[in-house]
């Protein structure tokens, strides 16, 4: 047995600065905590590697066939900003189950109970989960490339797309981690994690122009995210973008309206979700 | 900014409140825990023990009362008692998929260690638990006492003032157990003010200095385990004679020691009063019987168990081997 001398630990509370500082710190170390678990469960991975893969073959060369483009629009180059949008809504749901199941776990309360950041817990689960959405945007370009996608713009539009993605998907992330929170089964995560993300992207111009849906549906699909982002995608890749013609404003200036809805996400679900990590562990 | 109230108590609880719903937890608890002591909270399940920890340990705000720990109340400086503490709760509070020594680690940088002084405690501890060899394994893998030890270490790390253990050795196996009553000794005797709660009486009194009793939210009797056993002052004197003819003149002598009437077991020729505990009684008694010409199989003069204290006192049995996950997830369920 070791000795253990109690020497009055430094108790006095950080400056401001010193709080940032630390809150900093906790988040890396609790990122590198997330990416152990993401490591040694790589089927956790599926998400963000094979299922952008099989989706993106499946609407390449099976629902494509059926959609109607105008002529000299190529189905691939519409079809993959579309993909990227609808990957960062599914592998989103990945941070909802994760905060779930810490909050399932006892380990919670020791975090709790340490003079750690409040918010460390989440900040690190998203960041995490950042550097997961980096592998399925990187798997994503491989298998639009591979089946004749390619960006048409210069380096400087095809990196804001690609940060405009990651900027979205860090945002969701948040989002989820609140999902998360509030339910209380793992099972009902999924579920519930599962419909919004069909609902977020087929009711979008992610896959298909809103023109076709019905008035009232056709302004949600409008003013949804997604949409935003996947006009936004389109026009910095240099790939078709019929939604360019629709009078909604966030289809108008995509760019900005993607940035704005996703800090947006941000400045409403990360206090929201640092406010119900404290009441929901303190039950 | 740390100066403790109450002449050197680590631990002050006054009047400590708290409702779950329509289930009233905690109905004004008070004890203290003088510093470098040990307390154990003692109870069955759903009498309020979890829920106490939970409380000092900032994990819960009560609904009414104080409670101050380290010399910081826990509803005004909840953060200062954070920096001051060490929590142990039920349930192994670990990462599964990091190793023991990844955990540790993770642990002393959450408390504000730098990476260097969180490396070198860790190996401390891993060492000073007899984890060093599977220090690199990840978690999922160890055994239940392996996971307590670590999880013990864990709340170590920052070298708290006050530690809470709350049911260290629930659901062990008895080496296990054994083992961690040790590891603790070893704690105490370095020091650290020690808060735990246990519902074996056993435990309570191995470890503990002082026993605070609980049960449905209210603290029903406190003192040391001798004090608490004198509760029940009286004791059981029994003697087992060689002969069944002398078992009637054995209960005759036995009156002049006892404070009740005698019970007399033919069978096993035994003879039973009560009696009053006192120096040189048990040689009186043999000395009084030899001298009415007695041989003696046995004779014993035993104290009230913990056990017999806790009927006496709430008029219930301990629930043994009922199931601790009743209070698990710190709503305790009502008491039946």
């Amino acid at each position: 047995m070791t000795t253990v001398t109690v020497t009055p630990a430094a108790e006095a509370a950080p400056g401001s600065l010193g709080r940032l500082r630390q809150t900093l710190a906790d988040t890396l170390v609790l990122a590198r905590r997330s990416l152990v678990r993401t490591l040694s469960e790589p089927e956790s991975l599926i998400d963000v590697t094979l299922t952008p893969v099989v989706f993106t073959l499946l609407f390449a060369y099976v629902v494509g066939g059926a959609i109607s483009l105008p002529d000299g629009v190529s189905y691939h180059d519409y079809l993959v900003p579309g993909m990227f949008a609808m990957t960062m809504a599914s592998a989103s749901t990945g941070t909802a189950t994760a905060v779930n199941n810490d909050m399932a776990g006892g380990i919670i309360d020791r975090f709790r109970s340490l003079p750690m950041s409040r918010a460390g817990v989440l900040a690190g689960q998203s960041l995490a989960d950042l550097l997961a959405t980096v592998i399925a945007v990187l798997v994503l370009a491989g298998t639009g490339l591979a089946i004749g996608w390619r960006i048409h713009t210069d380096a400087a539009h095809a990196a804001e797309g690609f940060l405009l993605i990651l900027l979205f998907a860090y945002a969701l992330n948040w989002g989820m981690s609140c999902l998360g929170m509030v339910f209380r089964s793992a099972e009902g995560v999924q579920q519930f994690g599962v419909l919004m993300m069909l609902g977020l992207t087929f009711v979008s111009s992610a896959f298909v122009p809103t023109g076709g849906m019905p008035g009232w549906l056709r302004e949600v699909a409008n003013w949804n995210p997604l949409s935003a982002l996947a006009a936004a995608i389109r026009n910095l890749f240099g790939n078709p973008n019929p939604a360019g013609s629709v009078h909604a404003w966030p289809l108008q200036h995509p760019e900005l309206a993607t940035t704005l809805y996703s800090l947006g996400l941000i400045a409403l679900f990360a206090p929201l979700a640092v406010r119900l990590y404290r009441t929901r562990t303190s039950k | 900014m740390s100066v403790s109230n109450g002449g050197g108590s680590a631990v002050s609880v006054r009047g400590l409140k708290k409702r779950f719903g329509d289930f009233e937890a905690l109905k004004g608890v008070e004890f203290d825990v003088p510093a470098g002591t040990v307390v154990g909270v003692l109870g069955p399940n759903g009498a309020g023990k979890t829920t106490t920890v939970r409380v000092l340990a900032t994990l819960l705000e009560p609904d009414g009362g104080e409670a101050v720990v380290g010399g910081h109340d826990v509803r005004k400086d909840p953060a200062a008692v954070r920096r001051a503490i060490g929590l142990t709760g039920q349930y192994a509070a670990l990462d599964e998929f990091q190793s023991g020594r990844d955990n540790l680690v993770m642990i002393g940088r959450l408390s504000g260690l730098g990476r260097r002084a969180a490396r070198e405690r860790s190996e401390e501890l891993l060492e000073g638990f007899d984890l060093a060899e599977a220090a690199g394994r990840p978690v999922k893998g160890y055994s239940g006492g392996m996971r307590r030890r670590l999880d013990l270490a864990a709340s170590l790390v920052a070298r708290p003032r006050v530690l809470f253990l709350d049911e260290p050795t629930t659901g062990l196996d008895p080496r296990s157990r054994n083992v961690m009553w040790d590891v603790i000794r070893d704690l105490v005797a370095d020091g650290t003010t020690l808060l735990l709660t246990t519902q074996y009486l056993e435990e309570a009194d191995q470890l503990a200095d002082q026993i605070v009793v609980i049960d449905r939210g209210v603290v029903i009797a406190k003192g040391t385990p001798r004090e608490l056993k004198s509760v029940l002052s009286g004791a059981q004197l029994e003697v087992a004679v060689s002969a069944g003819d002398d078992l009637a003149t054995a209960a005759l002598v036995l009156g002049d020691f006892a404070t009740g009437p005698a019970t007399i077991d033919s069978e096993t020729r035994h003879v039973r009063v009560p009696v009053t505990t006192r120096s040189r009684l048990a040689t009186e008694v043999v000395g009084a019987l030899t001298a009415a010409g007695i041989d003696l199989d046995d004779c014993s003069i035993r104290r009230p168990s913990l056990d017999d204290v806790f009927l006496a006192l709430t008029g219930h049995t301990t629930p043994q081997g009922a199931d601790p996950a009743d209070e698990a997830d710190g709503v305790p369920a009502p008491v039946g």
